[in-house]
């Protein structure tokens, strides 16, 4: 019956097609109550605990209220573009959650949706489509702070995805492949006996400015500027209402979910563990394994990005694009040049 | 005119190039702040649940009145209109009737024939309390309550004499 499953490629395919597009979607509801619980337990309070056990069920509640809201279209907006900002918000987040692989087998089969040779590359791209469909609500919406707010949103996008590049060029420089399989599989087994031989150990600096443009890019406090609800009431998604909030609501997680999870693929390295070669033999108790840690990863590293915004204030704009500009630019481009001088006369990495 | 001093960005400068470099770059800055709200995170909450625990509320909280009775259960007050006077809400309406006459009664005048205070009109200021020369009018610590009509707000005199019992328990639904 496996054998029959996996040696159907479309079947298997399809298989996989649904189960990352279902963790996805069921990745988000949870997102928004650890967001809620968490946010409650940094400022000592209960945080939802009335819908089902532990308030786990409130997301629920919430996107049915959601949907039953008054569908409203604001004066003058620009009907089509309006339309379509919340999809286009949604969909990268989903679509590149596919590149990555989530699993795999002893043998080393990934188990993701796919993984092409240039995924990582495919990554960057889809990701700055998000900056479209904030831009797009910011400009339709006919109000001038969800105009702002989209204005802020591409400018940030587009000062931190340099950012971003520079520190994944540099990664690149290390690993020699594009494909997050094969960067996850480098990263198995341990260095001096007891560190990991993630990428996060092996060269931290990559993983450092990778986070933080991952904060700016997923808009997530400190680098919150273009939903900002103290100045921008909401920012881009002011005008939103119902199901079309939710949307966006969702593409938030959504990309805060995918952004993790790339995040641990490249520097945590995804799903390894140090000792699980060795305790697991069996091939598919391996993958449920190591399902599991990449989770746990993924979860660890979304839980410090709430600890991150119950900590820090949100920053100022300029300063915002100063740091990017004038620092980390200027450090991701440094960090390159190190990294390749060190591999090229010191032969780190052969 | 006083001089303010806005901080200026070569200001903000000369202050930064006063500090070591390590605190520049915020770094043990942003860890000190990840402990405080990490050791907040596994604190007990203080959140009360509001239907099933009740806060505990101060003896001293002015929350709906009361009138005292003396000794033979009678009624304190004497319709001085004191309390209405002072009352800058004008919550108060008293009418006054001649004081019935036997034993307990002795010395009085007057007594209020209605006594109503609009518990929708009330500040809970208390003046009224301190207004009164025979100590006759006090304040629980009940809080104020909610009705679905609004001649319920209005507090008569039989609700007023025993107001200081506590409540009965809400009807279950």
């Amino acid at each position: 019956m496996l054998e029959e499953v996996l040696n159907n490629p479309i079947l298997f395919t399809a298989i996989k097609l649904v189960v990352s597009f279902a963790i996805v979607l069921a990745a988000v509801p949870m997102l928004v109550w650890m967001e809620r619980k968490s946010a409650a337990r940094f400022q000592r309070r209960e945080g939802p605990n009335r819908v089902g056990p532990f308030g786990l069920l409130q997301s629920v509640a919430d996107a049915v209220k959601l949907i039953f809201k008054e569908d409203y279209f604001p004066k003058n907006t620009d009907k089509a573009v309006f339309l379509l900002a919340p999809i286009l918000t949604f969909m990268p987040g989903v679509i590149s959650f596919g590149l990555v692989s989530v699993t795999a087998t002893r043998s080393g089969q990934l188990l993701g949706l796919t993984d092409i040779n240039m995924g990582l590359l495919v990554m960057l791209a889809i990701s700055s489509l998000a900056g479209y469909g904030i831009a797009f609500a910011g400009w339709s919406s006919n109000n001038q702070y969800s105009l702002l707010g989209g204005i802020r949103s591409s400018a940030q996008l587009i000062s931190y995805e340099i950012v971003m590049g520079l520190s994944v060029v540099a990664l690149l420089l290390k690993t020699g492949s594009l494909s997050l399989g094969e960067i996850v599989q480098q990263q198995s087994g341990v260095v001096f006996g007891f560190i990991p031989r993630w990428n996060l150990f092996m060269w931290p600096p990559c993983f450092f400015l990778f986070l933080l443009a991952a904060f700016a890019e997923t808009s997530r406090a400190p680098f919150d500027n273009p939903e900002a609800e103290q100045e921008l009431v909401g920012g881009y998604h002011t005008e939103y209402t119902g199901l079309r909030y939710a949307w966006f609501m969702f593409g938030e997680y959504a990309g805060l979910w995918t952004m993790c999870s790339i995040i641990t693929a490249l520097f945590l390295g995804g799903w390894h563990f140090p000792g699980m070669g060795r305790l697991i033999h069996d091939e598919w108790l391996f993958a449920l394994v190591g399902f599991g840690v990449f989770i746990v990863k993924v979860l660890a590293l979304i839980f410090f990005f709430m600890w991150m915004r119950w900590t820090l204030p949100r920053m100022r704009w300029d300063q915002l694009m100063k740091l990017s500009w004038t620092r980390l630019i200027p450090i991701a481009l440094g960090n390159l040049i190190i990294l390749a001088l060190a591999m090229e006369y010191g032969g780190l990495f052969r | 005119m006083d001089q303010v001093h806005v901080p200026t960005n070569a200001l903000l400068k000369k202050v930064a190039a006063r500090r070591p470099w390590w605190v520049n770059v915020y770094i043990p800055a942003l860890v000190r702040g990840l402990t405080v709200s990490i050791k907040q995170f596994f604190k007990k909450s203080v959140t009360i649940q509001y239907p099933e625990q009740k806060a505990v509320i101060n003896e001293r909280f002015r929350g709906e009145h009361y009138l005292k009775r003396d000794e033979h259960e009678h009624m304190k007050c004497v319709a001085c209109y004191m309390c209405a006077t002072a009352c800058p809400a004008n919550c108060i309406h008293i009418e006054a009737e001649p004081a019935p006459q036997g034993p307990g009664w002795e010395g009085r005048d007057k007594v209020p024939a209605v006594f109503e205070i609009d518990m929708l009109k009330c500040i809970y200021c208390g003046y009224c309390v301190e207004a009164c020369p025979k100590d006759a009018i006090a304040m629980t610590n009940k809080i104020p309550k909610v009705y679905t009509d609004r001649k319920d707000f209005i507090y008569g005199m039989q609700k007023l004499l025993y107001n200081d019992q506590p409540d009965p328990p809400a009807p279950k639904k």
